[in-house]
């Protein structure tokens, strides 16, 4: 054992970590997201624990749900990665191929996951835990749409900030969803939120559909409301999207990086 | 090769900056159909650059580029159709073979009877036999065979090629240029080029751009720019340029 060469590796990482914003961003935005999310959970459970009869569907419905918006943002920025991977994006881009028609076939890619992954963990959880995720009825169509066109739009304004910045910001791929899951109240109600957190969920579209699904699963019905303002919020998030990629894709070309990202 | 008839490539004072960095500057030239030209020069001249304008990767501070007498900035999606690159600095996606990698790309470019058409190009290439095989096990001089096949798939008139044998071994950079010295001949094919193996650069060009911190030192056929700088052979003159001893010529 020489210390000298301990030291050398442990001085290439710190090296490393220094100046990589995105690999210091991981180190501190993973824990912080998952002590906001379970702490707010735990806050859920320790107010509601005698009124909670419905809590495994709620965690479990909430769960494939959760997982679809994640999909479709993958679906879209992993996509788009593995063309930046295999040093092929270039190829891609000097074809007559136009930034529109690349994103929607960004967007079949990402469908194909989804309905993958929807019916791997509907199967499962029917089979590991009798939960039938169609219980929630006809407003289960609507909330797969509503979260998709949530995950496309998060997953167009990674991919423009990836374009942008290069491959040390590819750690959002996996992260900046995640950073809409405390808003969503996904497992537990935006009433167990602090009030600032509240006002910021109901600008998010999805707090709508996981509101509007525990509402089904307890009273039933059609949570017409909810999904009226949460398809007019994914109409804003999805234009606002587009016309950030558009305009990174200018920004792109002018300063030369979109050839840079593809070598 | 005569650049007499209409030019297929016209570049007119162009002009790119990267922030304080003038990469390109003031470039004016055309390519003729069937013509192959080589950009040359020092890394930093702006050749990649240079290329990455012509196919819409990069767009320019200012100047005018024409392919086909079309305005590249209006046309590109038309202008792209007949054009095509290759780079010795992409790549195919990895988990995809050889057939699956090229059938993307024949769509990409609607390229009718697909089949018959990569089966051909693959024979070209040597590639048929190691069709099914995926892009991850080939060797360097296998990717950039098919690198060459996807840009040929289109039957470009048009061809930009970016250090296209950089990574090969003698033999198979000898046959890389065959290739594109018959298939120039074959299809009157105009090929853009940049390498920094001067012996290469004067073997397959009709004409170089000699190029330096983005301008164009000299503009001819090989052995003019050899002579414009009073050496002895390519090599010669592209080390007195990169050594500050030939701009001044």
């Amino acid at each position: 054992m020489k210390l000298h060469r301990i030291n050398a590796v442990f001085l290439r990482y710190f090296y490393i970590y220094r100046r990589s914003a995105s690999r210091l961003l991981e180190t501190v935005y993973w824990p912080l997201l998952d002590l906001v999310l379970w702490g707010f959970v735990t806050l859920y459970l320790a107010r509601y624990r005698e009124s909670l009869p419905h809590f495994a569907a709620f965690l479990l419905g909430a769960l494939i749900l959760w997982d679809i918006l994640f999909r479709a943002q993958q679906g879209i920025s992993v996509s788009f990665l593995e063309d930046v991977w295999a040093r092929n994006f270039l190829n891609i881009f000097v074809s007559p191929l136009t930034t529109s028609e690349y994103l929607l076939a960004l967007m079949l890619a990402s469908l194909l996951k989804i309905v993958i992954a929807a019916t791997v963990l509907t199967l499962m959880a029917w089979l590991l835990f009798s939960f039938n995720i169609f219980l929630i009825g006809v407003s289960l169509l609507p909330f797969l749409v509503c979260l998709i066109i949530l995950g496309w739009a998060i997953g167009i304004v990674t991919t423009a900030i990836i374009l942008r910045f290069g491959q040390q910001a590819e750690v959002l791929a996996w992260g900046i969803a995640l950073l809409f899951q405390p808003m969503s109240a996904v497992f537990y109600p935006v009433s167990v939120l602090p009030p600032f957190l509240r006002v910021v969920a109901r600008l998010v579209p999805s707090s709508y559909v996981f509101e509007g699904m525990r509402r089904v699963i307890t009273n039933g019905g059609f949570p017409a409301r909810d999904l009226l303002v949460a398809f007019g919020l994914d109409a804003l998030y999805l234009a606002a999207a587009l016309l950030y990629f558009f305009w990174m894709f200018r920004v792109v070309r002018k300063k030369g990086l979109l050839a840079r990202i593809g070598e | 090769m005569t650049t007499m008839a209409e030019p297929v490539i016209e570049v007119r004072d162009l002009v790119k900056d990267f922030k304080k960095l003038r990469a390109v500057d003031g470039v004016s030239f055309t390519v003729g159909p069937g013509e192959i030209v080589g950009l040359l020069g020092p890394n930093g001249a702006g050749k990649t650059t240079i290329i990455h304008m012509l196919l819409g990767l990069t767009s320019p501070n200012s100047g005018s580029i024409r392919i086909f007498g079309l305005d590249l900035n209006r046309h590109r999606e038309q202008i792209l159709q007949k054009v095509n690159f290759s780079s010795t600095y992409t790549d195919m996606p990895h988990s995809l073979t050889i057939m699956e990698s090229l059938r993307v790309f024949s769509r990409l470019y609607g390229v009718r009877d697909r089949e018959k058409k990569i089966s051909g190009l693959l024979k070209i290439f040597g590639l048929e036999e190691i069709r099914k095989k995926q892009v991850r096990h080939l060797s360097t001089g296998q990717r950039t065979r098919l690198n060459l096949c996807k840009a040929l798939l289109n039957d470009p008139s048009v061809l930009f090629l970016d250090e296209p044998t950089a990574s090969l071994d003698p033999d198979i950079a000898d046959k890389t240029r065959k290739h594109l010295k018959d298939i120039r001949l074959e299809r009157g094919l105009s090929i853009l080029y940049t390498s920094h193996n001067m012996k290469e650069m004067e073997e397959v060009s009709d004409r170089l751009l000699f190029l330096h911190k983005g301008r164009i030192l000299a503009d001819g056929r090989p052995e003019e720019v050899v002579r414009s700088f009073r050496s002895r052979s390519l090599e010669d003159a592209f080390l007195k340029v990169a050594r500050g001893r030939g701009e001044g010529r």
